[in-house]
Parts: structure tokens; C-alpha cells; sequence
């Protein structure tokens, strides 16, 4: 029932080239072209947060290295084996364009996120401009003679032959694209937008990830591009010109930049409000000239303001039962052989050794000479009063916020100059204070983000739906963890729905997912009812006796008192007092910390 | 290359270069309080210039309409928030604003002999025409989506953008103008002739940099935006309202913008869609600044002027390549200055 629509969609498609004039023939195709392109910026914008406004230098590259390749009369010598085909010609551009993509993406992802779309945009007008001016490009006329395509003996010449590779590229790559989006890649690039910190801290490479959605979205734009010219058979630059570069965007964004639907619903909506507007508005202005931009440019904005998801969430909701998953039969609990763990330290040993650390923020010192050990199988309390540097604390061994001076080892290595990523592979997991979770990803996604780095197949493989196999183990962890703290009927409820005490444990079952030899708990019981409590102090009692570390922040004494092995204090930074809990509630230092001088 | 071309470019350098600092200026400006990294600058540099030419021409400029019409839709916005809301308290400064002042100023363009005036009183209705149109839009496009992300704030710029450049050829045609030169002096500096235009521009810019620093130092609406810019939270605890900052900036822009447009347009002829490439050279200069710092950003817009002097002699083809080209360097040096992954806002 669910698939009619689609099946209805693919027959109609398939029949269009038979039954429709010329014009419309050529119409639709440009729409794939469009959307292949469109596709690339759901991944790029919707879901990784980038954006980039120069995919129009993209299709350029693609189209004119194949161009060239294929009617240049001065083939180099390391090209002349090829014979100008345009196969050879499609590698040739996806090569570049994977090179200039990844250059520019190496300059720019590592800065805040608008240097991306204001690099792209001087790169667009950059690339236009050099189009325009190589003489061996043939200047501003262009290239025209560009052979078709030849595959297997068939000639694809002309519109209608053109219709089925066209459009069957773009329904591979929008499938290449779900399976992307629905493996451990994809979810590594969906959690870009969670912020770096908690990404990083599940031991993904966030700048891999958003390379690896860049470099796909320049990809599709290369193809789209190639496809372009061998359909048209002639090129000049203006349709690689920033303008479309940024109306690329506006089909993302119109359509929807969080589904893969949205792309070819944003590329046929705007392709054909272009050509209606450009005969309508030159007729109304009595003018000529591109006054469909004024359209453009303020439907966008409205767009923005009042439906920033894009028009496909709002047409799934009136098509029954697509919207939301509500009713639909609950998906099967994930099974799969369990993945293999790591050498668990003795009970006992020292997992994690401070000596003397030190934070400061310019003048400030957050956190002063703190040293503590934290053994394997024992739950350390940190407490103290807000404010006292706790979470600094946290943020400099986790190394989300390296420290200033002093030394962290973790199981005897040094960890206290290591990335957030490095640490987390070394087996230390944490949660944190104000709860970073994917609000609109399912429990179990969220959960198979902590298990990142338990997996290792990559991009390609998740696109081709290579690595099943590992997926399976990967969700049948998560699914063990999330049953482990007690979650399992909300498994696929997405995250943000769930109560905050709730999405506490979340993080907690993520953390376990990595199976970490010691876990860092930023406030685990916050928010959480009495029995809910008792329920968390039972599992961090096993996972106690399972030899795994924990160092807990926690500002309920009750929960703390009754759990942690051993406790230290912090004021103002400093520690002020460690040991047994009944020996710290009697400390005198700590009583005049939290009781302001009351015992003196 | 001798001397003598050198100075002659680097004289044009010098003059680009300052235009291109003023717009680094405001851009850095409106970024750093409201996030919006303002594509459509340029549009402002195209329509100051565009609507001086039309009052020289004794033609009627298409900023009135664009004027009234802006005016009106604001006014629509706010009667529709205004019955809404039941505050109808600002209401008389909404329609004074919005549909008195720009029927204030149409009425004036219509009646008064404007070839006639002399060319500072030309300026001044060119200003008068252009430069609500800031706040206007801001109120329009970017208030409803203070809160967004910059990235959304950015691809609602670029939709402005296209907007203003589709309206601009809509109301000024697709033929380019000219206007008269501020001065015709010429100075004989040694081996060069400094053209007097060259100095209204410099010193005109330079006067606006110095005006700007007065602005901001020493008068309460700077400190404002200056708090604004820092914390905006803690701004708006101190009771400095964040849509008058907003739009403040905005209205400084529109102003900055219109003034460079009227101050290159004796040198070079404009069309509706020249403003895009001068502004986003100014981008370029402010990115050199980081989009956060004023001297950088104006010695970026040096820099940039320069650049595109000297390459618009030994490869005029590629002057718009290099030009923009320079972005890499730039980025490749903040890249490997800042250390960490930025924490998205």
C-alpha cells in the first residue's frame, strides 16, 4: 500500500518518453538533471547543516572535462590511450572535481560553518570566469560537436533516448543516498548537527564526515553535469554561473533539504515555475530579463519563515500513511551477533590517573592541581557546589576542552593532548550535563552513534548497502544497551519525544554502546524519579561489578552517598576533600562548602 | 612597466580599495549584530547609484516605487501583528515610517526641479530614497528569523539578493549609467594626475571610517550595537532591543552601501546587477578580517583593490579569477589559525 505511490511514480516515468512531446521529454530530464544535483545539497545542507552555493562549478567541471576530453583535437600524451572517449571523460571529471571539492572542503571545514557557502561562492564566480576566458575551453561560445554517448553497441542520442540513463542515475543516487543516511556513515553526518562536541566525543571524525558529504554532493553535481553535455551535446558557461549555483540551493531547500524526495519535488517545482515565469512575467513587465528571480527570491524567504522544513514534509502529511510512521507496525528489534569487546583492565588497576590539572580561561583558573584516581570496578563521586568546575573538569579529561597544564593518564597512557575522537577509541565514554541527543533520530540511532566506532566500513559500502552484515551487529548492541537500561519500549520512539530524566539514560545506554572501560556521567540522575533512580543505581552497580569505571558527577546526595565507593569534593576548583562517603559528610571543609560555615 | 603606470594603478587600486573598505566595514557590522552575512550589499552599491543617475536625468527613479512598495508591505506586516496582538502603541511610528515618509519623499522627487539642485542636495534625495529601504527589509526578511542559524540567515540573504537584482532590473532597465564626477579638478602630483573624483572617493571614505569610530566610541546607539554585537542575551537584558539593532545595522549598511554606489558611479558605469560583484569583493576583505575585525578587513580591502589593479593590467581576462582566488590563501590561513572544531551555534 505504502510502496503504490512510488510503483504509479516509476511507471509513469517509464512511459514518458513514449507518450509525451519532445519538449516535455526534454523538461523532465532537466528536472532529474536538477535534482541530481538538488540531492547532493539534502545531504550537504539538510541533513550535515553545510551548505555550499557553488554546486553549479561542479556541474561545470564535470560537463567540461568530458567535453573537452571528447572533442579536443590536442589530446596530451597521457591521455591520448583514451581516444577521447566520454566514459573516460566522466572519470576525468569526477576526478577533478573530487580533487577541487576536496581541496576547498580541506580549507573550509574546519572553520565555522558559513566560510564553506562564502568559499563556494567565490570559488563559483572563480570557475565561471575561467570557463569564459580559456581559449582551449573555447572562451564564452563555449564547445559545441560533443559526441553522445555510445554503451554496449547502442547509440543514447537525443532527448528521448536520453530520458532512461538520466533518470535512472538519479533514482540510483537517491538510493545510494538513503542507504547512506541509514547506516553508521550516515548517522556519523546526521550528527553533525548535534554539535562537534558530542560527535566528536562518540569518536566520530566530524571532519571526515562532512568531507564525506561534501565530496558526495560535488560528485552527484559532476555527473549531473556530464550527463548534461552529452545530452545537449554543446556547452558555454552561463549555466554554470553562480545564479544557478544558488538556484540549486533554492530546489534543496523549496522541496525539502531533509528528504531525498525533496530534492526532485524542489527541482521540478522550481524548473517548471521558471519556465512558466519566464513567459509570464516578460509579458506582465512588457520587459525582458530574469524577472523570475524577484519571484524566486521571495518565495525563499517566505519559505523560510513559515515552513523552514521544505514543502515534502508538508505534502506527506495530507498523502495517508506516510506521515510520521503513527500506525504503522512497530519494526523488529534488531538481532545480530554480538560485536566483539575489548580486554576488560583487572578490577582494581588504576584506569584513570589526574595529577596536578589545571584550567584556566585567560585569568580565570576553573580548575586548580587536581589529582584523583579513578580504579576499575568502583564508582569515584565528584561533587561540590554549582559552579565549582565539575563539568570543566569532565570536558578537560574527555578532551572536549584540553587542559592547561598537569597530566591525565588513562590505562598508563597519556591522554591529556589527545582529540576527544582518540580518547573515546581508547575505551573512556561519557554523557553529558545538558543533554545532547538527536531530537528527531530514533533511541536506537541515537544509541548505534555511541557504537560509531565499534564499525568500520565506510561511505561507498554504506551507499551500496555493503556492510549489512555490521549494521545488523551495530543496531543489535544498541538494541542490547537501550534494553539494558530499561528502554526498550521506546527503542523507536524518536529521541526529542522522550521525558528529559528519560534521555538521560539515552546517553547513558550511547555511552555503553562503545563499550567503555570507564564511563563519565555528567548528572545521570537529574530529572529522574525515585524508582527510576533506584533502577540507575542498580545498573551502575553491575556495571561496577562488571570491572568498568565510573566517575559520576551528581549533585543528589542520597543517589551519591549510597552508591559511590569513593568520593572527592571540589570548591571553587580545588579539591577540598576525598575519600570513603561517610568520611567526606563529615569533613569539616565540606560542611563549610555546602552548609556555608555552619559547622564552624 | 613603468613608474608611471604603476602609480596610475595604484591610484585605482587605492580609490577600489576604499569603496571595497567601507562595504568590508558594514559587512563586518551587520554580521557581528545579527549574524546575517549580507549577500545583497551590492544591491544598495547599484541602487544609490542607479537612483543618483535617474535624478541627474531629471528621470523619476525606480526607488520611489520600490520605496512605496517596501513601505507598504511593512505597514501590512505590522497592521496584520498589530490586529493580532491587540499592541497597537507603535502604530503612528509604523505608518509614519513606512507610508507617510516614503509618500513624503515621492512627493518630493515629483515636485521639486531635481537637475536643477545642486549635486550634494542630489546626493542627499538619492540617500533619502535608498536608505530606508535597510531597515525595511530587515524588517521584512531577517526579524521573523532573528533566531535562525547563520546558515539559514544566509541562504534568506542570498534570496534577498536575488530579489533585489531581479527588482532593480525591473525599475532601472537593463542599460548601465554614469554620473557626473564630483569635481573635475586635477592635481599634478609629480609623474601622476590625481583625477579629483579619486580624492572625494578617498576622503570620503575615509571621513564615513572616521565617522563610524565617532559612532561607535562615543555615542549611545554605537554602544548599543557594540553590546550587541558581544552578547546579544545580555544586551537585551539591558534593555537594548534587538530588532532597533537590527535594524540600526541595517539602515548603516543601506547607508554605507548607497554611498559608495553614488561615490564609484562618476567612475565607472553601473548596471542593475554591478553592485553584486563589488560587494562581494568586500567579502572577500571582510573574510580577511575573519568577518569580526575593522582594520583587517579594511587592509583587506586594500589589498583586494590593489589586487585587482595590477591584474587588471597584466591579465584583465583573469582579474575577476584572481581576484576572487585570493579567498584561498585567506581561508587556508584562518584555517590553520584557529585550532578546534567550531562549536555550531
Amino acid at each position: 500500500m505504502r510502496r503504490a505511490p512510488l510503483a504509479i511514480f516509476l511507471v509513469l516515468l517509464a512511459l514518458g518518453p513514449f507518450v509525451l512531446p519532445e519538449f516535455h521529454v526534454t523538461l523532465l530530464n532537466y528536472i532529474a538533471l536538477y535534482a541530481l544535483v538538488a540531492l547532493g545539497l539534502v545531504l550537504l545542507t539538510g541533513v550535515a547543516g553545510l551548505t555550499s552555493f557553488g554546486q553549479a562549478a561542479f556541474v561545470g567541471l564535470g560537463a567540461y572535462a568530458s567535453a573537452w576530453l571528447s572533442t579536443t583535437a590536442a589530446l596530451p600524451g597521457w591521455l591520448s590511450w583514451s581516444g577521447g572517449s566520454p566514459w573516460v571523460g566522466l572519470v576525468l571529471g569526477l576526478v577533478l572535481t573530487a580533487v577541487v571539492a576536496w581541496m576547498l572542503g580541506a580549507l573550509t571545514l574546519r572553520l565555522s560553518g558559513h566560510y564553506l557557502p562564502l568559499g563556494t561562492i567565490a570559488w563559483g564566480i572563480s570557475l565561471y570566469f575561467l570557463f569564459g576566458n580559456l581559449d582551449f575551453l573555447g572562451g564564452h561560445t563555449g564547445i559545441t560537436g560533443i559526441p553522445s554517448l555510445h554503451l554496449a553497441g547502442f547509440e543514447i542520442r537525443g532527448s528521448r533516448a536520453f530520458h532512461f540513463p538520466i533518470w535512472l542515475t538519479l533514482l540510483a543516487a537517491m538510493a545510494f543516498t538513503r542507504n547512506l543516511l541509514d547506516s553508521r556513515e550516515g548517522r556519523a553526518i546526521r550528527a553533525l548537527k548535534g554539535g562537534a562536541t558530542m560527535a566528536e566525543a562518540m569518536g566520530v571524525d566530524t571532519a571526515r564526515a562532512k568531507m564525506a558529504a561534501f565530496l558526495v554532493a560535488a560528485l552527484f553535481a559532476a555527473v549531473s553535469g556530464w550527463l548534461y553535455a552529452h545530452m545537449q551535446r554543446f556547452i558555454n558557461p552561463n549555466p554554470f554561473g553562480l545564479n544557478l549555483g544558488i538556484e540549486y540551493l533554492f530546489m534543496a531547500v523549496v522541496g525539502g533539504a531533509v528528504s531525498v524526495w525533496g530534492a526532485l519535488l524542489g527541482a521540478g517545482l522550481i524548473t517548471i515555475l521558471k519556465q512558466w515565469l519566464q513567459d509570464l512575467l516578460p509579458a506582465i513587465f512588457g520587459a525582458s530579463g530574469n524577472f523570475e528571480v524577484i519571484v524566486f527570491g521571495i518565495m525563499m524567504v517566505l519559505l523560510l519563515q513559515r515552513a523552514p522544513d521544505g514543502l515534502w514534509p508538508l505534502l506527506m502529511r495530507w498523502v495517508p500513511g506516510a506521515g510520521g510512521g503513527r500506525g504503522r507496525a512497530r519494526p523488529a528489534v534488531p538481532q545480530g551477533e554480538p560485536l566483539p569487546r575489548r580486554q576488560a583492565p583487572a578490577h582494581g588497576s588504576d584506569l584513570l590517573v589526574l595529577s596536578k590539572v589545571t584550567k584556566r580561561y585567560g585569568g580565570l583558573v576553573a580548575n586548580h592541581d587536581m589529582s584523583f584516581t579513578v580504579r576499575a570496578g568502583e564508582v569515584m563521586a565528584l561533587i561540590g557546589p554549582n559552579g565549582a568546575g565539575k563539568s570543566t573538569l569532565f570536558d578537560g579529561i574527555s578532551g572536549a576542552n584540553p587542559i592547561s597544564e598537569g597530566e591525565i593518564r588513562f590505562l598508563g597512557r597519556r591522554i591529556d593532548r589527545l582529540d576527544a575522537r582518540e580518547i573515546a577509541r581508547l575505551g573512556m565514554s561519557r554523557t553529558f550535563q545538558h543533554v545532547r541527543l538527536l531530537p528527531a533520530m530514533s533511541v536506537l540511532e541515537n544509541v548505534a552513534l555511541g557504537a560509531h566506532l565499534r564499525g568500520s566500513r565506510g561511505v561507498i559500502a554504506a551507499g551500496l548497502r555493503l556492510e549489512r552484515a555490521e549494521e545488523r551487529r551495530l543496531l543489535a548492541e544498541a538494541a542490547r544497551q537501550i534494553e539494558r537500561v530499561g528502554l526498550g519500549a521506546s527503542m523507536f520512539e524518536p529521541a526529542g519525544s522522550l521525558a528529559l530524566g528519560q534521555q538521560r539514560i539515552v546517553e547513558i545506554a550511547r555511552a555503553l554502546a562503545a563499550d567503555p572501560c570507564l564511563l563519565l556521567l555528567d548528572e545521570p540522575a537529574a530529572g529522574l524519579r525515585y524508582r527510576e533512580k533506584q533502577a540507575l543505581a542498580e545498573l551502575l552497580g553491575k556495571l561496577r561489578s562488571e570491572s568498568i569505571g565510573i566517575l559520576l558527577v551528581e549533585h543528589d546526595m542520597d543517589f551519591v552517598m549510597g552508591l559511590a565507593d569513593r568520593v572527592v569534593v571540589m570548591e571553587f576548583g580545588e579539591k577540598i576533600a576525598e575519600g570513603l562517603p561517610e568520611e567526606v559528610q563529615k569533613d569539616a571543609a565540606v560542611l563549610e562548602a555546602y552548609l556555608g560555615g555552619v559547622a564552624a | 612597466m613603468n613608474l608611471q603606470i604603476t602609480l596610475l594603478l595604484a591610484q585605482d587600486g587605492i580609490t577600489n580599495g576604499a569603496i571595497y573598505a567601507l562595504l568590508a566595514l558594514a559587512l563586518v557590522l551587520v554580521f557581528a549584530v545579527t549574524r546575517v552575512i549580507f549577500i545583497p550589499q551590492g544591491e544598495y552599491v547599484a541602487l544609490g547609484a542607479l537612483t543618483l543617475a535617474s535624478l541627474q536625468a531629471g528621470r523619476t527613479p525606480g526607488t520611489v516605487w520600490l520605496l512605496l512598495g517596501a513601505g507598504a508591505l511593512v505597514t501590512v506586516v505590522e497592521l496584520a501583528i498589530a490586529a493580532r496582538t491587540g499592541k497597537r502603541r507603535r502604530l503612528a511610528s509604523v505608518l509614519g515610517w513606512n507610508l507617510a515618509y516614503p509618500a513624503a519623499a515621492a512627493l518630493a522627487v515629483a515636485t521639486l526641479d531635481v537637475r536643477s539642485l545642486p549635486l550634494a542636495a542630489q546626493v542627499a534625495l538619492a540617500l533619502i530614497l535608498v536608505v530606508p529601504l535597510g531597515p525595511m527589509i530587515y524588517r521584512l526578511a531577517f526579524q521573523p528569523l532573528a533566531h535562525a542559524s547563520v546558515l539559514v540567515l544566509l541562504i534568506v540573504a542570498v534570496a534577498v539578493h536575488f530579489a533585489l537584482v531581479g527588482l532593480a532590473l525591473l525599475f532601472f532597465g537593463a542599460e548601465g549609467s554614469r554620473t557626473q564626477p564630483f569635481s573635475d579638478a586635477r592635481f599634478d602630483l609629480g609623474a601622476i594626475a590625481v583625477n579629483g573624483q579619486t580624492l572625494w572617493v578617498v576622503g570620503a571614505s575615509l571621513a564615513l571610517i572616521v565617522m563610524l569610530y565617532l559612532f561607535f566610541e562615543r555615542t549611545i546607539y554605537g554602544k548599543a550595537l557594540r553590546a550587541t554585537a558581544i552578547n546579544r542575551t545580555g544586551a537585551r537584558l539591558m534593555g537594548i532591543s534587538t530588532v532597533m539593532a537590527g535594524k540600526l545595522s541595517f539602515m548603516l549598511v543601506a547607508l554605507i552601501g548607497a554611498l559608495s554606489g553614488i561615490l564609484v558611479a562618476p567612475l565607472t558605469t553601473i548596471y542593475y546587477d554591478t553592485g553584486f560583484l563589488i560587494g562581494l569583493k568586500g567579502f572577500v576583505a571582510a573574510i580577511v578580517g575573519g568577518l569580526a575585525s575593522y582594520p583587517l578587513a579594511a587592509a583587506g580591502a586594500l589589498l583586494v583593490g590593489l589586487l585587482e589593479s595590477f591584474s587588471s593590467f597584466w591579465a584583465s581576462a583573469f582579474k575577476e579569477v584572481i581576484v576572487f582566488t585570493l579567498i584561498i590563501p585567506v581561508l587556508l590561513w584562518r584555517s590553520l589559525a584557529t585550532r578546534r572544531v567550531d562549536e555550531d551555534e
